[in-house]
Parts: structure tokens; sequence; C-alpha cells
């Protein structure tokens, strides 16, 4: 049945719930395609012949055809577009460097849309209070206390806190740092806040 | 809370009306303007004065603090206000940026259609943001998938596609100045239309449609 294909391919963005992203479906966008051009093309040949010699009949189909074309059109851009949210929602949840992982099931074009917006966000953020600047990716929480203990999950070197004190995180170690200059640290899996 | 928070807030703040306002009216004027934006179904008027005045603020009270010594009482107080108020200032903005994200084709028409001298509802930074959102956008969708569909098919109306803000939606709201005979429309068929009078102070849950010209206005803090 026409549209199917369709569906199924926003069936399976459904399926993935909670802003993962599957991988970019290019065979089923092509196969869509496929479908639409088939279809495109039937409806050329009866429209000629609807009018050529005056077939009436054959203008139910034409409208059924169409209204396909439509619907796989529309099933299209609800795919591109809501991987296009899950990729943006990735950039305020991990930073500017998405993990291999992800990027791996992202198409050239939405990498490249990615950069972009990453690019677009930056130069907002650096704009900000007349080319002061302000980081607003951070502070997603209101702060309840300056300072959190936080456990170190993996090495990551040198960290400089605000008042020049460079600490080293390894590995396990615990640290008692201000709670703004973890927050990305801790979205990234580096550290981990520890609740006694 | 307010007032500690406006304690170290020395200078005075000039905005762009040249009235002069004092910190504490500064950080209130952020926090209504924070509220209302994250309650608000649609974008608000931009507040960039608002923005750029407390950004000053907190340049001022960061290079305050490198003078503080370390280990004094008062600097973990005054740090503590600083994460505050770059909370509200960041969460604000942000509130900002994801409407325009998430209706950016409604957004941009509004911008256009703007009478001349009608305040802007993008700051000029948002409204460059917004522009290069659909231009990205658009390319992407172009390159995909549309430029790859039947020639009558190649173009998509992100106006029509892209779902508009709920105006309809209710909202929390209270009441900074009276207001006499303000219209509400029926909710349901057997319903008829009916006027209220909003008492100060008093607080209601409408519909956001009803009440947005108060909330552009100032009579009422949505919360």
């Amino acid at each position: 049945m026409f549209c199917e294909k369709a569906i199924e391919l926003i069936r399976e963005l459904q399926r993935n719930s909670e802003g993962q992203l599957p991988a970019f479906n290019e065979d089923g966008l092509r196969q869509i395609l496929q479908e639409m051009e088939a279809l495109y093309e039937q409806n050329q040949a009866d429209v000629n012949k609807a009018k050529s010699a005056a077939r009436s009949d054959l203008i139910p189909s034409i409208k059924l055809r169409h209204c396909c074309l439509l619907r796989n059109q529309r099933c299209i851009m609800a795919y591109l577009y809501d991987r296009l949210l899950r990729i943006r929602a990735l950039r305020w949840e991990y930073g500017s460097v998405l993990p291999a992982n992800v990027r791996f099931h992202m198409s050239a074009e939405e990498v490249q849309w990615f950069s972009q917006y990453k690019k677009s966000l930056a130069s907002f953020m650096r704009s900000l209070g007349g080319g002061a600047g302000l980081d607003i990716t951070q502070d997603m929480k209101p702060p309840k206390s300056l300072y959190i203990q936080v456990r170190c999950l993996k090495d990551h070197g040198e960290f400089e806190i605000d008042d020049g004190t460079v600490i080293l995180l390894k590995k396990n170690s615990q640290h008692f740092l201000p709670r703004w200059k973890c927050e990305q640290l801790i979205r990234q899996g580096v550290l981990e806040h520890v609740v006694s | 809370e307010n007032e500690s928070m406006s304690d170290s807030l020395s200078d005075d703040c000039v905005s762009q009306e040249e009235d002069v306002m004092t910190p504490a009216e500064l950080i209130s004027k952020l926090e209504e303007a924070w509220l209302n934006e994250k309650f608000s179904p649609e974008l608000l008027e931009n507040r960039s004065e608002v923005v750029e005045c407390v950004m000053e603020q907190l340049t001022h009270m960061e290079s305050n603090l490198q003078r503080v010594k370390k280990g004094d009482a008062k600097a973990s107080v005054h740090r503590m206000e600083i994460d505050r108020i770059r909370f509200v200032l960041s969460s604000y903005l942000r509130s900002r940026l994801q409407k325009i994200e998430k209706f950016f084709p409604h957004v941009l028409e509004k911008e256009k259609s703007r009478a001349e001298g009608q305040p802007s509802l993008l700051s000029p930074e948002e409204f460059a943001f917004a522009k290069e959102y659909y231009a990205n956008t658009e390319t992407y969708l172009k390159a995909v998938a549309l430029k790859r569909m039947p020639p009558n098919l190649q173009a998509v109306d992100l106006l029509k596609a892209v779902p508009e803000p709920c105006l309809d939606s209710f909202v929390f709201l209270q009441v900074k100045e009276r207001q006499e005979n303000i219209f509400v429309e029926p909710e349901t068929d057997d319903q008829r239309e009916y006027v209220v009078d909003l008492e100060e102070g008093s607080q209601h849950l409408m519909r956001y449609r009803t009440i947005a010209p108060l909330v552009y206005s100032g009579a009422v803090q949505l919360i």
C-alpha cells in the first residue's frame, strides 16, 4: 500500500523515545522518494490522458495519488525535522563535541546542520550584553549550594577553577568544587555528584 | 532574598530611556521578565536593556569579588548572589531561545510584519540567530529531501509546517494593577461570554489570549 514506508520511518523514531537518535535511515528515505517518483509519473500520464481523451474517470485516482504524494512529503519532513530537534537537544546535553556513538548515527548533512547550529548558538552567546558574552548552556539548574562534592569517573587531567587554583582530575579522586564549574563535566560523565 | 541580592549591586544602572534604576529595581525587572517569559506560550517583547544592565552588574560584582581576600565569609555570600542572578538571566535567555527555535517561521514573520515604531520582538542577536536557524534548516531540508522530490513538491511552506504557539493555553497570573471589564470569551458552546474585574493582588487561572495585552502592559504578572 502507498505511504506504508513513510509510516514505518515515523514509527522507527517513535520507538526510540526520550531523545535517542537512531541511525539515519537513508535506505528508507530513498524507497519513499522512489515511490513518490512512481506516483508522480503515473499521475503525469493519467493527467495527459484525462486531458487529451477526456477521461474524467481518471480524476479520482489522480487525486488519490496526489494525496499520497503529499502524505509522503509530510512524513519525510516530520522525520527529518524531528531528528534535527533531537540533535539540537544533544548540543545542550553534551556541549559542542558530541560522543562518537551519536555522531555515528548522523548523516553527513545532519553533521553539517549541527555544526552550523553550533556556530549560530556560539555567536549568539558571544554577542549577549553588548559583546560581553554569556554561556547560557551553563547554570541549567537553580543554585542550591556554592560547592558540591564530586567524584572523578575518568582521568581528565588538570582543571583550573576561578581563583586560579589548578587541580588534577584523576580517576576515583574526590573533590569539593564550585558547582557551576562542574556542571558540564557532570553532564559529560567526567564527574559524578556525590550526594551523601 | 531580593534585598540581599541587590545589596551587592552598587552602581545605579541607566536604562535606554535614561531613567535611573536602582539595583533592586533592576533585579525585580529581570525576575518579572523571566517569569512572564517562562509561563507565556508565545515569545514576548525583548528586554535587551534589562539584560545588558544585569550583565554589566554581574561583571562589576565579579571584579569586586576578585579584590576580596580568599576565605572571607562575605565572599561566598556574594558568590552565591552572583550565581543566582546569573541563573535567572541564563534561564530567561534560554526560554526565549527555545521559543525562537520552536516557532522560528512565525517569529520571523511577526518581526517582518511589524509596523515601524512598534517595539521589536527580537533583540538584534536573537534576530540574527533566528535568521540563521531558518536558513540552516531550510537548506538542510532542501538538500536531503525536497530537491529529490517531484517538481511540484519541492517547496514546503514552513509557516504552515511548523506549529504556532497555542494562545488558548491557560496561565496563572497575579494582578498588579486593578482592571475593570475584562472580556472573557466562552470556552464551550453552551457558555456565554462575560466580563470580570481583576482586583489588585488577586490571582487567577485564565486563558492566555484573554490577558495577553495585560502582560504586555505589565498590569499582570504570570506566576
